[in-house]
C-alpha cells in the first residue's frame, strides 16, 4: 500500500516534471517572438537619431515652460547658470584628451577642457555668490 | 561602463539641469537649485570618465585642465564686481563657443574616439552635425568678444554699419551652407576650418552693427546661440546631457531675448539687423521751443523726500555706473525709519542684461520683496509723492507713452511722470543712450538734480541726516 502511493506520487511529480519542462522550452520562444515584435515595432528601423531628436523636442518645450516660471529677478542668475551648464560640452572635451589617439585631437581637446572648466567653475560659482544676496525683508 | 547605464546617467544629470533652472522660480528655492546644477554636472563628468577610461597620462592631464580651469573660473567668480555681470556672462558665452569649435575640431582628428566613423570615413549625418554645431559655436564665440569689448567699454557702443553689410552676411550664409555640403562629400578638415574661419566673420559682422542701447537683447541672443551649438555637438557626440542643455540654454536665451525686445517694443529683426542707438543723439537738437528745466539741490531732495508718505525709486544702468547702489540703499533705510513707504521698480530692459538692476540691488542688501516688476508697480506712481529716477532715462520717457512721432513710440515706460514729483538725477541734461530727448525734464513736477548719481545720493543722506 505504501508502494502504490509512493509509485503514484513519483508518477505525479514525473508529469509536473514534464509540463515544466514543456513550458521552460516554450520560454526561449515566446521571448523571441515578442522581441521580434517589438524589433520590428522599434529596434531595427527606427535610427537612434530619431530618439535623439525627439528629446530634443521635448526639451526644447521643458525648458520653455521653465524659463516662463523664473521670476524676472532672477533673470541675471539664470543667465549665469544657463552659462554654467552649457559647459557640460566639456564631456567631448574628456573623451578628447582621455582616449583620443590623435595628439592633435588630445590637443583641441585640453584647449577645450581648459575653457569649459573655467565655465562651470566661474558660472556656477558666480551664480551661487549673486543669489546668496537676495534676501527676503527682516520683519 | 556599460553604455546603456551611462546614457541613463546622461539623462539624470540633464534632468538636474532641468531643476536648477526650475528651482530659479523664487529667490528661496534658487540656491537648492543651483547645488542639483552642480551635482549635474559632477555626475556628467565623472560618467564620462568611466566611459573613456583614459590613461594614467591622459587622466593626469585631465585633473590638470579642469584644475587649471577651474581655479581661474573660481577666482574670477569671486573677484568680479556685480557691475560687470553683463561683460562676465558674454565673456563666458564665447568661452563656450570657442569651446564647441575645439570640441569638433578633435572630433574631426579623431572620430574613433567619438564613435563616429574613421578619418576619411566619418559619417555624413554626424559632418552635419558636427558643423552646425561649430558654425553656432564660431559664431557665438567672436560675436560675444565684440559683445564683451562694447560692454566693458573698450569699443564704442555706438554702431558699426558697414555699406551693404546685409549683402554680405547673406553671402556668407550661403557660403556656409556650401561648405558644409562640400564638407560632407569631401571629409577634408581644410573645408572644416573653412567653415570655422567663416563663422568666426560672420560673428563679427553680425554683432558690431549693433548699437549699446540693444546689448540685453544680444547677450541674451549669444545666450541662447551658445546653448544650440552645445545641442549640435551633443547631436554628434549622442549625448543625452548635452542635447537635454543645449535644448534648455538655448529656448531659454531666445525666451529672454523677446522678453527684452518686448520691454523695448522692438522686433527681434530689428535688432539684429542693427544700426539702433548709441549715435544720434545729436538729431534731438534744440526746436526753437525754450524750455526750462528747473533744478535742485541735494538739500531740497531730502526736504521733499523726508516730507513725503511714499517714495518710489527707479534705478538704471547710471547707478551701477556710479556704483551708487549702497548709498541709494541707505536712502531708503533712512526713510523707512522715518515711517516713509519705499519701493523700488525695475524696468525689464534697465541696465544692460536681463535682470541686473536687482541683482545689484540684492547686493545692496535691498530686500528682493521691496523691488517691483514694471507691470506691477506702475499704477502705483499716481499716489507716490516722490519718484527718485537714479541713472534711467528712456525707460521713463513719456514720449514713449504720448508721442505718436517718436522713435520710442510704444515702449512701456515707467509712468514716473504721474508722481506728484519726480527727482530725477542724471550727469548732464543730455539724452540717453537711444539719442532720444526726454520730455519729462521739462515737466512742472520734475526737478532735475545734476550731477554724479553717487554724488548726489551721498548727499541726500548727509542732508537727510541733519
Amino acid at each position: 500500500m505504501a508502494n502504490d502511493a509512493l509509485n503514484k506520487a513519483l508518477e505525479g511529480l514525473d508529469h509536473a516534471l514534464i509540463a515544466v519542462r514543456q513550458a521552460a522550452d516554450s520560454v526561449p520562444d515566446v521571448a523571441a517572438v515578442a522581441g521580434a515584435l517589438a524589433h520590428g515595432a522599434t529596434g531595427g528601423a527606427i535610427d537612434p537619431f530619431i530618439f535623439q531628436l525627439a528629446i530634443f523636442a521635448l526639451a526644447i518645450f521643458v525648458g520653455y515652460y521653465v524659463v516662463w516660471s523664473v521670476t524676472p529677478a532672477l533673470h541675471t542668475p539664470l543667465m549665469a547658470v544657463t552659462n554654467a551648464i552649457s559647459s557640460v560640452i566639456v564631456v567631448g572635451a574628456l573623451l578628447a584628451v582621455g582616449i583620443s589617439a590623435s595628439g592633435l585631437a588630445a590637443g583641441f581637446g585640453f584647449v577645450a577642457l581648459l575653457l569649459a572648466s573655467v565655465n562651470i567653475f566661474g558660472g556656477f560659482l558666480v551664480t551661487q555668490r549673486m543669489l546668496a544676496m537676495y534676501k527676503k525683508k527682516e520683519k | 561602463m556599460n553604455a546603456n547605464f551611462s546614457a541613463f546617467l546622461y539623462l539624470v544629470s540633464g534632468v538636474l539641469f532641468i531643476t536648477a533652472l526650475r528651482g530659479l522660480s523664487h529667490p528661496t528655492t534658487s540656491r537648492k537649485g543651483n547645488i542639483y546644477g552642480m551635482i549635474g554636472m559632477g555626475i556628467a563628468i565623472v560618467t564620462t570618465l568611466l566611459l573613456a577610461k583614459p590613461t594614467f597620462g591622459g587622466f593626469l592631464l585631465i585633473v590638470l585642465g579642469l584644475a587649471i580651469g577651474g581655479g581661474a573660473g573660481a577666482v574670477i567668480a569671486r573677484r568680479i564686481a556685480m557691475t560687470s555681470m553683463p561683460q562676465l556672462v558674454a565673456a563666458f558665452h564665447s568661452l563656450v563657443g570657442l569651446a564647441a569649435v575645439m570640441v569638433a575640431a578633435a572630433a574631426m582628428h579623431a572620430p574613433e574616439s567619438f564613435g563616429i566613423g574613421a578619418i576619411g570615413d566619418i559619417h555624413p549625418q554626424a559632418l552635419v552635425e558636427m558643423s552646425l554645431g561649430v558654425a553656432i559655436g564660431a559664431i557665438t564665440f567672436t560675436g560675444s568678444i565684440i559683445a564683451f569689448l562694447k560692454l566693458d567699454g573698450r569699443m564704442s557702443g555706438k554702431p558699426i554699419l558697414l555699406a551693404g553689410r546685409h549683402v554680405c552676411n547673406a553671402v556668407f550664409a550661403i557660403a556656409l551652407v556650401v561648405l558644409v555640403i562640400m564638407l560632407v562629400g569631401t571629409q577634408s578638415t581644410t573645408v572644416f576650418w573653412l567653415i570655422v574661419a567663416l563663422s568666426l566673420a560672420l560673428g563679427v559682422l553680425l554683432i558690431i552693427p549693433i548699437g549699446g542701447a540693444d546689448m540685453p537683447v544680444v547677450v541674451s541672443m549669444l545666450n541662447s546661440y551658445s546653448g544650440w551649438a552645445a545641442a549640435g555637438i551633443g547631436f554628434t557626440l549622442g549625448n543625452l546631457a548635452l542635447i537635454v542643455t543645449g535644448a534648455l540654454v538655448g529656448s531659454s536665451g531666445a525666451i529672454l531675448s523677446y522678453i527684452m525686445c518686448k520691454g523695448m517694443n522692438r522686433s527681434f529683426i530689428s535688432v539684429i539687423l542693427g544700426g539702433f542707438g548709441g549715435g544720434a543723439a545729436a538729431a534731438a537738437a534744440d526746436d526753437g521751443v525754450s524750455r526750462t528745466v528747473k533744478q535742485g539741490s541735494a538739500d531740497d531732495a531730502a526736504f521733499l523726500m523726508s516730507n513725503a508718505s511714499k517714495v518710489i525709486i527707479v534705478p538704471g544702468y547710471g547707478m551701477a555706473v556710479a556704483q551708487a547702489q549702497h548709498s541709494l540703499r541707505e536712502i531708503g533705510d533712512q526713510l523707512r525709519a522715518a515711517g516713509v513707504d519705499v519701493k523700488y521698480a525695475i524696468h525689464p530692459v534697465a541696465g544692460r542684461m536681463p535682470g541686473h538692476m536687482n541683482v545689484l540691488l540684492a547686493e545692496a542688501n535691498v530686500p528682493y520683496d521691496d523691488v517691483f516688476e514694471l507691470e506691477d508697480i506702475n499704477s502705483e506712481f499716481a499716489q507716490a509723492d516722490i519718484a527718485y529716477v537714479i541713472g534711467a532715462n528712456d525707460v521713463t520717457n513719456p514720449a514713449a507713452r504720448d508721442d505718436k512721432t517718436s522713435p520710442i513710440y510704444g515702449m512701456p515706460i515707467l509712468d514716473v511722470d504721474k508722481a506728484k514729483t519726480c527727482l530725477f538725477v542724471k550727469r548732464s541734461l543730455g539724452s540717453g543712450y537711444a539719442g532720444i530727448d526726454n520730455t519729462l525734464f521739462y515737466k512742472d513736477g520734475t526737478m532735475m538734480l545734476l550731477g554724479d548719481a553717487k554724488k548726489v545720493t551721498e548727499d541726500i543722506v548727509k542732508a537727510m541726516a541733519h
